[in-house]
């Protein structure tokens, strides 16, 4: 259960390979038919953050196996300009360019787990899971 | 993949059918907003029975598709959200305000005819 599936983001298309690969592996876990939405969802709107922000990047996902329970956990990496706010970029409605500022504040409350590390001209790193209860 | 839109009566009817990428639905922005001109067409039904997702950039162009048509004339609807997107739309905190949603097909069209209706009569 530790493979690793990795999806590069290039261009607003793999948007959308990225969603359905995600939604296909949470089908895979069991989540159920709105779990797995909201997953795809918040891939949707972390590798729109790369393709906005970075313009390329690549996503990570690998399915969790604790020993009680199960769930997905997405890594978007990118070495982009990095966010020099979190605190900011994570207030919903702020957005420093086309976006609605919904994004990233949302794609954390469709998760049950949601961190950002970002470096300024290095690039910023999100890590989300969903656990299967 | 291109969106087809057909013509019905005073109406256009764009039924989305399959996946979009952020370049379709650009496209079919362009494309709706030259046909209302083309046809003259009072109301545009927007099907989006086969999205699975609906996210901020999607949300963000079917606000301002709407919204460009209504300066042109014509109203929108959007029909077809999915019990599982709308939930999930609700979680990101993503509202189409200002747009008008209907369940199906025959909602819209029934959507359209109040509206277009009441504008008329408004008008003399």
């Amino acid at each position: 259960m530790n493979d690793d599936i990795q999806t590069y983001i290039r261009s607003a298309v793999d948007i959308v390979t990225a969603r359905q690969l995600g939604r296909s592996l949470s089908l895979e876990l069991g989540f159920n038919g709105a779990d797995v939405t909201l997953v795809a969802a918040a891939i949707s709107e972390v590798a729109r953050n790369i393709v906005d922000h970075a313009k390329h990047g690549v996503i990570v996902m690998t399915l969790l196996n604790d020993g009680t329970r199960k769930g997905i956990q997405i890594i978007a990496r990118d070495e982009g300009p990095g966010i020099p706010d979190v605190a900011q970029a994570m207030q919903y409605g702020y957005s420093t360019r086309k976006g609605l500022g919904v994004g990233l504040p949302g794609a954390k409350w469709l998760m049950d787990e949601f961190e950002i590390d970002s470096a300024v001209g290095k690039g910023t790193t999100i890590t989300m899971r969903k656990w299967l209860i | 993949m291109q969106v087809p839109i057909l013509k019905q009566g005073d109406y256009l009817i764009a039924s989305i059918q399959s996946v979009l990428s952020d370049a379709d639905l650009l496209q079919l922005r362009d494309s709706l907003g030259d046909r209302v001109g083309k046809f003259r067409s009072r109301g545009v039904i927007i099907d989006v029975t086969v999205l699975d997702v609906i996210d901020s950039f999607a949300t963000r162009m079917l606000r301002a598709i709407a919204h460009m048509l209504k300066l042109r004339g014509a109203e929108t609807v959007i029909v077809g959200i999915q019990p599982d997107v709308a939930f999930a739309m609700v979680q990101l905190g993503l509202t189409l305000e200002g747009v008008g949603t209907a369940l199906d097909l025959e909602e819209g069209l029934a959507y359209l005819d109040s509206v277009t209706k009441r504008t008329s009569l408004h008008e003399r």
